[in-house]
C-alpha cells in the first residue's frame, strides 16, 4: 500500500484536482438549478457543454500527448452519434432506458474506435500538416457518406441505398432507419447533465491514466523525438494507433451523448463538419496543448460566451472573435503568465508549453 | 567469439559510396574508437549498425546473430543501443521518465491495467522506478529526477542522460556518437570518468565516435580510422595515432 500511496502522491495529485473541478462544477450547477437561477437557455446548454468538454479531452490525447494534428475529430463523433442512435431506436422500449443508453454509449465508442483504427493505419504514416489534411478529408467523408445513405430494415434484413428511400424496404413491415439527409428521428432523449458529467469523468480517467502509464510514456516519447524512441525499441506504429484509437473511442462517447440529446439527428456541417473539428482544436490550443484541465475550461468558456452574448445579436460573433484573440494573448503572453503565476490566478489554466507532457503542473 | 563482427559493409547513396568495404571486430568488454575527418562516414556506420539505414552489401553479426537489415527496434532488442551526435532526449518528459522509456521493453502490463489502475500497474511501476533510480544514481542524475524536465538539464547532464537512457535498454553493445561534442574540458573529464564507470560496473562493450583526441587516446583501446568511407587503418590506439597516413588524413599533406 505504501508504494501505491507514493505513486498517487507524485503523478495523480493533479489528476484529482481535475476530477474535483468537474465534480465541483456539477455541484454548483445543481445548486444554481435548484435555486431556479438557471435560464432555460442555459439548462439546454448543459449537455452540449459536456459533449464539447469530452471532445476537448479526446482531441487533447492526439494533439497534446501524441503530438499529431487531427482536424477530423467531428467525424468520429458523428460515427458514435449515428451508431448509438440506431441502436437506441431499434431497441426502443425493449430495455430499461439507462441500460439501453449505457450500451448505446459503449457501441458508439467501439464503432468510432474501429473507424479510428481503420483510418489510423494508413493515415498515421504521415505527420504534421499532411496528417492534418488527410484527417480533415476523412472527417468530411464520414459525415458526407452518412448524410447520403438510406438504411432500412424489414423482414428480409437490412437494406441500404445511396439514392432514395423509395422501395428500399417492404411497405408493410419495413422501417427506415437512416433517411438520408433527414437523418434519424425519434431517438430517446436519454442524455442528462448527470450522465454527461459521469461520461466526462470516465473520459478523463481513460486519458489521464493512459498518459501516466508505460503506454503513455511511449506515446509521449514518440511526440518528443521519434528517432530516439525507435532507437530505444519503441514500436512507433503501435503506440500512435493506440493513442489515435482511444481518442476516437472517447469522441464516440461524446457523439452518443450528443445524439441522445436531439430529437432529430442529421449529419449536417453545422453539427459534424470541419468547423466543429476546428473548434475542438481551438479548445485544445487555448486550454494549453496537453493540458486536459485547461482544454475542458476552454471548451466550457468558448461554448458559453457566444450564448451569453446573444443579446448583442449581429455583433455577437465580432465580440466573440475579439474575446478569443484577447484570451490567446493573455494565455500565451509571458508577462501575463508570470503575473498569474505570482498571484496564483489560474496559472494552471494557461500552463507553460514546456510542461505540456505533465498536464496541470 | 567476437561480440560484433562486421564484414564488407557498404552503402550507396545515389552515385556516392558513403561507406565501402568496412570491416570491424569488437571483442566483449572492449572500448573501441571510430575516428576520421568530417564527412568520412562515421555516423553512417552507426546508422547502418543500428538499422537506421539498410546496407547494400555486407553482414553485421552481434554475438553470433545476424542482424543485417533488421529494423532499429529489432536491433535494439537484439542488444545495440546508441546516443546521438545532436542530443535527442524526450525533452518534455522528466529525467526519470526518459530512463523509464528506455526500460519499456523489459517491463510489461496491459493498457487495460494502466487505465483501470490494476495491481499490476502499481507493482510494475514500482519496479521500473527502482531500476531507473538505480541507473540514474550511477550517473549522478537521481536528484529531483521525477520533477525535472530533460530539457531543463545542463548540457553535460543531457549527454549523460542520453547514455543512461541507452543503458536502460539493457544493451550488449553501446554506441556513443561524439559524446564529448560541445563539452568543456571539465565536462569531458567527467564524461571520461562516467564511461570508465559503466565499463567497470556493467562490463559494457563500447564503440564511440570522437573528435577529441585527448579523450580518444585516453580511453580507447583500439581504433579504426575512416577516410572517404574507407578504412584507412585499424589497430591498437597508440600505433594507429602514430601512423603517418592518419596524420596526413587529419592534417593534410604539406
Amino acid at each position: 500500500m505504501k508504494e501505491r500511496a507514493a505513486l498517487i502522491d507524485r503523478t495523480s495529485r493533479n489528476d484529482f484536482v481535475t476530477y474535483g473541478m468537474v465534480i465541483a462544477a456539477f455541484v454548483i450547477v445543481q445548486i444554481l438549478s435548484s435555486m431556479g437561477v438557471l435560464t432555460n437557455q442555459l439548462q439546454g446548454l448543459l449537455v452540449p457543454l459536456c459533449v464539447y468538454a469530452i471532445m476537448a479531452v479526446s482531441l487533447n490525447l492526439v494533439v497534446g500527448i501524441l503530438g499529431e494534428l487531427s482536424i477530423g475529430h467531428a467525424g468520429f463523433m458523428c460515427v458514435g452519434a449515428f451508431v448509438s442512435a440506431l441502436f437506441s431506436n431499434q431497441v426502443g422500449g425493449g430495455m430499461p432506458s439507462l441500460l439501453r443508453f449505457i450500451i448505446a454509449i459503449l457501441l458508439g465508442g467501439i464503432f468510432a474506435g474501429i473507424f479510428g483504427f481503420l483510418i489510423g493505419v494508413p493515415v498515421l504514416r504521415l505527420n504534421g500538416d499532411y496528417l492534418a489534411i488527410v484527417t480533415l478529408a476523412f472527417g468530411e467523408i464520414i459525415k458526407n457518406i452518412i448524410n447520403a445513405v438510406y438504411i432500412g430494415i424489414d423482414g428480409s434484413g437490412l437494406h441500404a441505398s445511396l439514392t432514395s428511400a423509395n422501395k428500399l424496404v417492404d411497405a408493410e413491415t419495413g422501417v427506415i432507419l437512416i433517411n438520408g439527409p433527414q437523418g434519424i428521428t425519434g431517438t430517446p432523449r436519454d442524455s442528462s447533465f448527470l450522465i454527461g458529467i459521469l461520461l466526462l469523468l470516465v473520459s478523463l480517467v481513460i486519458a489521464l491514466n493512459l498518459t501516466h502509464s508505460r503506454d503513455g510514456r511511449a506515446i509521449m516519447s514518440i511526440r518528443d523525438n521519434h528517432i530516439a524512441a525507435e532507437s530505444v525499441g519503441i514500436n512507433i506504429t503501435k503506440y500512435k494507433l493506440t493513442a489515435f484509437t482511444l481518442s476516437a473511442v472517447i469522441a464516440g462517447f461524446a457523439g452518443a451523448l450528443y445524439a441522445h440529446n436531439l430529437a432529430t439527428l442529421t449529419a449536417t456541417s453545422a453539427r459534424f463538419g470541419y468547423n466543429m473539428s476546428i473548434m475542438f482544436l481551438v479548445f485544445v490550443v487555448l486550454g494549453g496543448i496537453g493540458n486536459f484541465r485547461g482544454g475542458i475550461i476552454a471548451a466550457v468558456l468558448l461554448t458559453l460566451i457566444p450564448e451569453l452574448l446573444r443579446f448583442l445579436s449581429n455583433y455577437r460573433m465580432l465580440i466573440y472573435a475579439i474575446i478569443l484573440i484577447v484570451m490567446m494573448i493573455i494565455s500565451w503572453n509571458p508577462a501575463s503568465r508570470a503575473f498569474m503565476e505570482k498571484h496564483r490566478l489560474g496559472g494552471h489554466l494557461f500552463k507553460k508549453k514546456n510542461t505540456a507532457g505533465k498536464e496541470g503542473e | 567469439m567476437a561480440l560484433l563482427e562486421v564484414n564488407h559493409l557498404a552503402i550507396q547513396f545515389g552515385g556516392l559510396r558513403a561507406v565501402d568495404d568496412f570491416d570491424l571486430t569488437i571483442e566483449k568488454g572492449e572500448l573501441y574508437g571510430l575516428i576520421g575527418p568530417n564527412g568520412a562516414g562515421k555516423t553512417t556506420v552507426f546508422n547502418l549498425l543500428t538499422g537506421e539505414y539498410k546496407p547494400n552489401e555486407g553482414i553485421i553479426k552481434l554475438d553470433g546473430e545476424n542482424i543485417t537489415g533488421k529494423s532499429p527496434i529489432e536491433i535494439n532488442k537484439a542488444g545495440i543501443a546508441r546516443t546521438f551526435q545532436n542530443i535527442r532526449l524526450f525533452k518534455q518528459l522528466t529525467v526519470l521518465d526518459n530512463v523509464k522509456v528506455g526500460l519499456h521493453n523489459h517491463y510489461r502490463y496491459s493498457t487495460a491495467a494502466s487505465i483501470l489502475r490494476l495491481p499490476s500497474y502499481y507493482r510494475v511501476e514500482k519496479e521500473m522506478n527502482e531500476k531507473a533510480y538505480e541507473l540514474l544514481k550511477v550517473f549522478h542524475l537521481d536528484l529531483d529526477a521525477d520533477t525535472t524536465l530533460a530539457s531543463n538539464l545542463p548540457y553535460g547532464a543531457q549527454r549523460k542522460l542520453e547514455i543512461a537512457r541507452a543503458m536502460a535498454t539493457g544493451p550488449k553493445l553501446l554506441l556513443l556518437d561524439e559524446p564529448a561534442a560541445g563539452m568543456n574540458p571539465n565536462e569531458t573529464q567527467e564524461l571520461m570518468d562516467t564511461i570508465s564507470l559503466i565499463r567497470k560496473d556493467f562490463g559494457m562493450t563500447i564503440l564511440l565516435i570522437e573528435h577529441d583526441m585527448k579523450l580518444v587516446s585516453g580511453i580507447c583501446e583500439k581504433l579504426t580510422v575512416l577516410n572517404f568511407g574507407r578504412i584507412l587503418t585499424q589497430g591498437i590506439t597508440k600505433d594507429v595515432l602514430a601512423d603517418p597516413e592518419v596524420i596526413k588524413a587529419y592534417l593534410g599533406d604539406d
